[in-house]
């Protein structure tokens, strides 16, 4: 008799994609030909989503506990996992929430948005769990897909096509990157199980020459995805162009599962190989952090800064991946879960920057922000103040636990660096402040009262940040946890 | 009994408490801003009442850590919410209590523009102040350390003056450059001991090569925040931007963290590399004295003059703190304290003019003694206490250090007491330009004497100047204990690793 392969661990992905399809029969059903009718399927889908996604959140813990496998290894759901779809999970429902209202005063609100950022949500956690190098590829390219076209979702916008198209031109060259070197892996080492590859690595006494350069082919397609210098040049241009939901999604969640993927890969199955790949770790992240801090001073756009934002962001968190320990990933995953929240209330904070009919970007705009609308500029203040690292900010304690896994690994150049380019960004972040509170308004206020959403999201992300230093140690001793069961 | 096992919480978020209360205060009209002014007024003063319960609580005949309070906070890590303060840190707490509601009561009808805001800020700068006083954990220094940049900022860059922008952009950006050098000292500390407590660490000996490196992170940063020449320059910049109250408590408290940072950190926890860096201290010491007080002497800005003489004092405070001998810790820890209230003091001195002329330059200003008698006596107590005239607090603390750098090294001392001349010489100057001589200019001759508000304001700064110079065993006693034994420890510290390196050979 044939076994019933154990799919309990799969539960939440599978749950997700059937619910994302049947959202999408329902959606077509929907008829929409009116405007009222786009408005209705739009908002159904929308609400749907958000409560599929919550569902979906509610079964990864139920399915959280010891490590499981599923599909021979093809799929892991392990506490990292689990963290980290958390994590994901967060930072989409709060998008999607976030994204409806805006999409309806640009007349871009069709139901598809929501489905698609479901699926994306599939692909980011099925990238956590993977196991194996085939199912790495399938969670990649199943979220990579669903962003190009949410990149150019708003497709009566010139900007919104071309940061689409360019978006899906280089990421198509980075999953190809990725593709080539997870060949070269295969073929040197003969499986593309993670831990089957661990195991051949560690008992090899010469590493084979073409297994490196694999390796350095995969890192070479992760860091586009992750967005570190030297393959981050399309994040401005994408962040710029694409609707601001889109980039406040592109800010969080996909950063997040490719930064978690990244750590998989790196310590799992090659993590014997610390020593081939840290100094390559070490430099772009010292670039990322280096490039983040100096390119965002000049920006004007806000989007574009925030793209620099989180180049440099990226960087930090890359010294926790160069650390290579539990330290290390439990610094990364504690520093991804208040990035989170610090980055999604920045983005609420830029959806809501409107006049009239207007979307406004431009820095400047918020120019006396703190006298027209006092609650939004003091909470922006928070998040600029907790992304620039000033304790008792959230943002503090993310670097903090980054730093410290860098001390403890003696890596002090790297961590010297990474404080100075945190003082470097705290430059430009304190620059929003000042055209808040220091500077005089324009000639007429940004549109106020702010959509609930927007304040609820707002809200949400504001006490995280202001209060995280009351409890720290549940989030930390899960985050450890979490990293515990990668090695 | 509430309030004396968790006094020192209460005296950290009780001012928290009260701008918690402004933030919910409805509304921006007229009601609503005299609400706010009298919370923060409430808060701060009652804050005072319970420090009170501090000082008279205070067992001066122990050098251990009083009304401590321990709670898990981080338990993976090893830090904990630790409190508690000795014969050192209570006074600076006192002092910190003293000045907020002063300048609560100095900014009352300065301060016209988003009163809510300046108020929270300034309750919020309290809490951090005398957390960071009363921390016992690294991390929790640290962060109380960091956090009072951000309300300090807020008051400079809403509140100040014509380049408010740039003042406020230095303060922060120079006290963040040097405090994360010493957050990585931190955390290589913690990797060192596995603790991050501060009475551990002090018992702990580190390498003294190693001394050397963290004991220039925490340079750094304290260097920045005393400051020390060359890294100075934000000081005359924030103080000539800030608001009145804004000034009068980052002279008052804030350079305050360098030198108690200096005492509670570098000496005990670093004594070898202290011992190694005197003559760095001395000579940026000497720099500092000297060349600050020449500079102060060409200053047309009273507020510019008045940061650089604070540059110089606190060149006394470094220089005294090095000599680790009893005299000169507790003369720079005097020093501090004293002025702490007569810095305070001179910058409410110029808010009082400021306020009816609106302009700091002292030839706009002149004859003030005939309009202004009471203002003119105030101004010439705390000016005589500046320079350090017997009677007045000022005196003792450079008199200590001087003692203490006389034992130490001669030459360091006759330098550093050139100082007290120079001292002399600027004070007078601007003595005699803005209150003396003829009464000519006609917006000066409307210029009327000080209110009852300003006099309440004075009142008890006056009180402490003079006591303070009259009486100091009272605030030496409550030192004394803690110093000998912060000094015994580096000593025993110093004689181990000498035995270490004879052993060696």
């Amino acid at each position: 008799m044939a076994e019933v392969p154990n799919i309990a661990p799969v539960l939440p992905e599978i749950f997700l994609a059937l619910a994302a399809m049947s959202l999408l029969m329902l959606g077509v059903f929907q008829k929409a030909v009116t405007p009222d009718g786009v408005m209705r399927a739009s908002r159904l889908t929308s609400g749907l989503g958000v409560l599929t996604l919550f569902l979906a959140m509610l079964l990864v813990f139920t399915v959280s506990g010891d490590t499981k496998m599923a599909f021979d290894g093809l799929f892991v759901s392990d506490p990292f996992a689990t963290f980290v779809k958390v994590l994901i999970l967060i930072a989409s429902i709060m998008s999607l929430v976030l994204a409806q209202n805006w999409l309806e005063h640009q007349g871009a609100h069709r139901f598809e948005f929501a489905i698609l950022v479901i699926f994306a949500t599939l692909g980011m956690m099925m990238m956590v769990s993977a196991g194996n190098l085939m199912s790495l590829y399938m969670g990649l390219e199943l979220q990579s897909l669903s962003l190009y076209v949410l990149a150019a979702f708003h497709r009566d916008d010139t900007r919104s096509t071309e940061a689409g198209l360019k978006y899906f031109v280089l990421g198509a060259l980075a999953s190809g990157f990725v593709l080539y070197g997870s060949s070269l892996v295969y073929g040197f080492s003969g499986t593309t199980d993670f831990t089957t590859i661990a195991a051949t690595v560690a008992a090899q006494e010469h590493t084979p020459m073409g297994l490196i350069i694999g390796l350095v082919f995969v890192m070479a397609g992760l860091a586009f995805k992750v967005s570190a210098v030297p393959f981050h040049m399309w994040t401005p241009d994408v962040y710029e162009g694409a609707p601001t939901p889109v980039t406040a999604f592109f800010a969080v969640a996909p950063k997040v599962a490719a930064i978690a993927l990244f750590l998989r890969v790196m310590v799992g199955p090659f993590g014997s190989l610390v020593a081939e790949w840290q100094q390559v770790v070490v430099v772009i992240s010292v670039l990322s952090m280096a490039l983040g801090a100096f390119a965002a001073i000049a920006q004007v756009n806000i989007k574009r800064m925030m793209a620099y934002s989180s180049i440099g962001h990226v960087g930090y968190a890359l010294i926790g991946l160069a650390v290579g320990n539990e330290a290390g990933v439990t610094g990364v995953l504690v520093y991804l879960a208040i990035y989170v929240f610090m980055n999604i209330g920045t983005f609420a904070c830029i959806m809501a920057m409107r006049r009239g009919d207007r979307q406004v970007e431009s820095i400047n705009e918020l120019g006396g922000l703190a006298k027209t609308h006092p609650g939004m500029a003091a909470v922006l203040a928070v998040f600029m103040f907790s992304m620039a690292g000033i304790p008792p900010l959230a943002g503090f304690f993310g670097k903090f636990y980054i730093f410290l896994a860098a001390i403890e690994a003696q890596l002090y150049a790297l961590a010297i660096i990474g404080v100075l380019a945190s003082v470097v960004s705290a430059y430009y972040y304190l620059r929003i402040i000042k055209i808040m509170y220091f500077d005089d308004a324009g000639i007429e206020p940004l549109e106020s009262p702010l959509p609930r959403t927007i304040t609820g999201v707002l809200a949400v992300s504001g006490v995280v940040i202001v209060l995280f230093f009351l409890v720290p140690a549940p989030v930390i001793t899960w985050a450890g946890a979490a990293a515990a069961s990668l090695f | 009994m509430f309030g004396f096992e968790h006094l020192l919480s209460v005296l950290i978020f009780l001012p928290l408490a009260g701008a918690g209360f402004i933030l919910v205060i409805p509304g921006d009209d007229e009601v609503a801003v005299r609400n706010a002014r009298r919370t923060a007024l409430f808060a701060s003063s009652f804050t005072f009442v319970m420090s009170l319960f501090l000082w008279f609580g205070f067992d001066t005949t122990t050098a251990d850590f009083q009304f401590v309070e321990k709670a898990e906070w981080i338990p993976t890590y090893n830090i904990t919410y630790h409190l508690g303060v000795d014969g050192i840190s209570m006074l600076f707490v006192m002092l910190t209590t003293l000045l907020t509601p002063i300048c609560v009561l100095a900014s009352w009808d300065s301060i016209k523009s988003r009163v809510k805001e300046y108020m929270i800020a300034f309750l919020i700068l309290e809490t951090m102040m005398v957390g960071m006083f009363c921390a016992l954990d690294m991390v929790i220094f640290y962060i109380f350390f960091e956090a009072v940049l951000i309300p300090m900022f807020l008051i400079i860059g809403v509140w100040g003056g014509q380049r408010r922008v740039y003042a406020s952009y230095k303060l922060f950006l120079y006290t963040l450059a040097g405090s994360v050098l010493m957050l990585l000292a931190i955390l290589v500390m913690y990797r060192q001991a596995g603790t991050t407590d501060i009475p551990t660490l002090m018992a702990t000996r580190f390498d003294p090569n190693l001394q050397i490196w963290l004991w220039l992170a925490f340079f750094a940063s304290f260097a920045v925040k005393v400051p020390m020449w060359p890294v100075h320059t934000w000081l005359p910049d924030a103080h000539v931007e800030a608001p009145t109250a804004g000034s009068v408590i980052l002279a008052g408290v804030l350079l305050k963290f360098g030198g108690y940072g200096f005492i509670r950190f570098s000496l005990p926890m670093f004594p070898d590399a202290s011992v190694y860096f005197t003559p760095l201290i001395y000579g940026l010491s000497i720099v500092a004295v000297i060349y600050t007080s020449l500079v102060a002497l060409v200053q047309h800005d009273m507020k510019k003059l008045i940061a650089y003489s604070s540059i110089a004092h606190m060149g006394f405070v470094t220089a005294g703190t090095f000599t680790m001998t009893t005299q000169g810790v507790e003369g720079a820890v005097y020093q501090m304290l004293s002025h702490g209230v007569v810095s305070a003091a001179l910058f409410l001195c110029v808010g009082v003019i400021y306020d009816r002329l609106h302009t700091r330059e002292i030839s706009a200003y002149g004859g003030l003694v005939h309009k202004m008698p009471t203002y003119a006596f105030v101004f010439m107590l705390f000016m005589m206490a500046s320079v350090g005239l017997p009677g007045t607090g000022g005196f003792v603390g450079e008199f200590l250090v001087l003692a203490g750098l006389f034992k130490a090294n001669t030459w360091v001392a006759a330098f550093v007491a050139t100082g007290v001349i120079l001292g002399a010489a600027y004070m007078l100057y601007l003595y005699r330009r803005v209150v003396f001589g003829a009464l000519e200019k006609d917006e000066v001759k409307k210029m009327l004497d000080m209110s009852p508000r300003e006099i309440a304001v004075f009142a008890p700064l006056i009180v402490l100047t003079v006591w303070m110079g009259i009486y100091p065993a009272s605030f030496l006693d409550v030192m004394h204990v803690s110093v000998d034994n912060l000094l015994g420890q580096v000593q025993i510290a110093l004689d181990a690793s000498k035995a270490a390196v004879v052993a060696g050979h």
